[in-house]
């Protein structure tokens, strides 16, 4: 109990010495660009009404989550091919790492092009910048599964579906996660600036349309629920990585003990 | 099963002229030249030879992880291509051959899974296999939990459980320490006592391959042949204590270390295929 008091006194020491800071900082602000943060935070509850988190955050939340979404599942599959196969990949890589180096929000204004203006093109936006760290990590991830683990598995007759989904997957998973936790910041990124670009609704959106029309805290508090959203996403990604990759900590601890 | 086990002294495993050429980069290596020898039902052979001398290589032939150069391996007769179901391998890396994402039972159990047994079928033969080794009380634990000989124990069982004709073990305890080593040794030598299994021991180690087996295949330098084979005749009740003060071990540990100078010498060997006098 103790012990938990004391940690969660180290998570919140600095977020709120931050915030202190800025409370006095910004107290006798009259500069309009800089409200003082106490404007921000009572302008907080009005802007962030029920209405607005169902017209707005839940939007953006839906498009980030089947972006991300079909990143992994497209990025895993490849990802899974290529690492299989080494003629594959030789073909694929440098075109592989071409793409990964264009920067996402290039690809804004060309998928409008073929996508439009609707959720579809924010979709396929967020997804195409999600795929690259995922794909790239899942390829070294699969071609790193141990010779010896291989062999076994084929002694034991654990080929096909069963070798992808009982060694394969689960020996690349550390990585796979690596990839999935690169993709999710970038995820929320790309969400933003899609909806910047053009749109009728969503975070990114309502944070530029507050900016537009000089509602200089409303924009503010926009931030601050942008940053809270990340933050959230972070926490509850930790939580699943947890649940998954138990072994992979355990195991990285139990050599740091015997080395 | 599809057919009876074999009697006791019917040949299971015969490997016949086989040769392995690793070619790669220009460069060709003979690994094993020409191999022929035959191991019975239930019976317990060591291969012995100096280091570099393509033992793995061999094992990996046998196991139908390999394809042969030339020359056949036959399993009960049939034909060795790809790993054949009624062979299971213990490797000498206990650390990467357990998945290190599953729990002791889980490990022992995903082979059975591919052998469509019912899952009640499937826990006894855990249950049972972890019994046998020692670790009944493991089933929950991850494989890098317990300690090196431990895990090794959790290999044993696992392919105890898959219920093999033929038991291949790529040199088991090389990776763990003197005692444990004495102590996996003896269970070994029960399990196949209890069980007749078949089993072929590789190891590079002459002490062991003498104490384990009924008979001891020695090898020559690479490239490979058999240079002698040699029946081990202590009793079958065996014990690290007495077992290895024995004359008649160290008599047969003499001539298999002999025998395996002369292979390193590349000379033809003393007294080939000659047992060693009493």
């Amino acid at each position: 109990m103790k012990l938990l008091a004391l940690r969660l006194f180290f998570v919140l020491a600095l977020p709120l010495l931050l915030l202190v800071a800025w409370w006095f900082a910004s107290a006798g602000s009259t500069d309009v660009y800089r409200p003082p943060l106490r404007t921000i935070l009572t302008t907080f509850p009005d802007v962030w009404t029920g209405e607005r988190l169902r017209a707005d955050v839940l939007p953006s939340v839906l498009r980030l989550l089947a972006g991300y979404t079909s990143a992994a599942v497209v990025g895993v599959a490849l990802g899974t091919v290529i690492g299989s196969y080494r003629r594959v990949r030789a073909v694929c890589e440098p075109v592989l790492e071409f793409l990964r180096a264009v920067p996402p929000p290039v690809l804004v204004p060309v998928i409008m092009l073929f996508a439009g203006i609707g959720d579809t093109m924010k979709i396929a936006v967020i997804a195409s910048g999600c795929v690259w760290p995922i794909l790239l990590n899942t390829v070294e991830g699969v071609r790193a599964v141990d010779s010896v683990m291989s062999e076994t598995a084929r002694s034991y007759g654990i080929v096909g579906a069963a070798r992808l989904r009982h060694v394969v997957l689960r020996s690349a998973s550390p990585q796979i996660f690596a990839g999935l936790r690169q993709a999710l910041s970038i995820g929320i990124i790309l969400m933003v600036i899609s909806e910047m670009s053009v749109s009728s609704n969503g975070l990114g959106y309502t944070v530029i349309q507050f900016q537009r029309t000089f509602a200089i805290p409303d924009m503010w508090t926009g931030i601050l629920v942008l940053g809270l959203l990340g933050f959230l996403l972070s926490v509850l990604f930790r939580l699943v990585e947890r649940r998954v990759l138990g072994w992979y900590h355990g195991l990285r601890a139990s050599s740091r003990r015997s080395s | 099963m599809l057919e009876e086990k074999r009697e006791k002294g019917q040949s299971m495993l015969d490997v016949r002229g086989l040769k392995k050429v690793y070619e790669g980069s220009g460069r060709r290596v003979e690994a094993v030249r020409d191999l022929t020898f035959t191991v019975d039902a239930g019976e317990l052979v060591c291969l012995v030879g100096p280091s570099g001398c393509g033992k793995t290589t061999l094992l990996k032939c046998v196991a139908g992880l390999l394809t042969p150069t030339s020359g056949e391996i036959l399993l009960e007769e049939r034909r060795v291509s790809g790993p054949p179901p009624g062979m299971a391998v213990v490797f000498q890396e206990y650390g990467r051959s357990l998945f290190p994402w599953m729990r002791v039972g889980q490990n022992v159990e995903l082979p059975l899974r591919q052998k469509q047994l019912s899952k009640a079928r499937r826990r006894e033969l855990v249950a049972d296999a972890l019994e046998s080794v020692g670790l009944a009380d493991a089933a929950g634990a991850y494989p890098w939990q317990l300690s090196g000989g431990m895990q090794q124990r959790v290999a044993i069982a696992r392919a105890l459980a898959y219920e093999p004709d033929v038991l291949l073990m790529d040199e088991p305890f090389a990776a763990v320490d003197a005692q444990t080593r004495a102590d996996l040794e003896d269970l070994v030598r029960g399990l196949w006592r209890q069980r007749g299994i078949t089993i072929l021991f590789v190891t590079h180690d002459i002490d062991e391959a003498v104490y384990l087996g009924e008979r001891v295949l020695i090898l020559s330098a690479s490239p490979t042949v058999v240079q002698e084979q040699l029946k081990v005749d202590l009793p079958a009740e065996r014990d690290q204590l007495h077992t290895r003060v024995a004359p008649r071990f160290a008599e047969l540990r003499t001539h298999v270390y002999e025998q395996i100078q002369a292979a390193k010498r590349g000379g033809p060997g003393l007294k080939a295929d000659a047992p060693p006098p009493r």
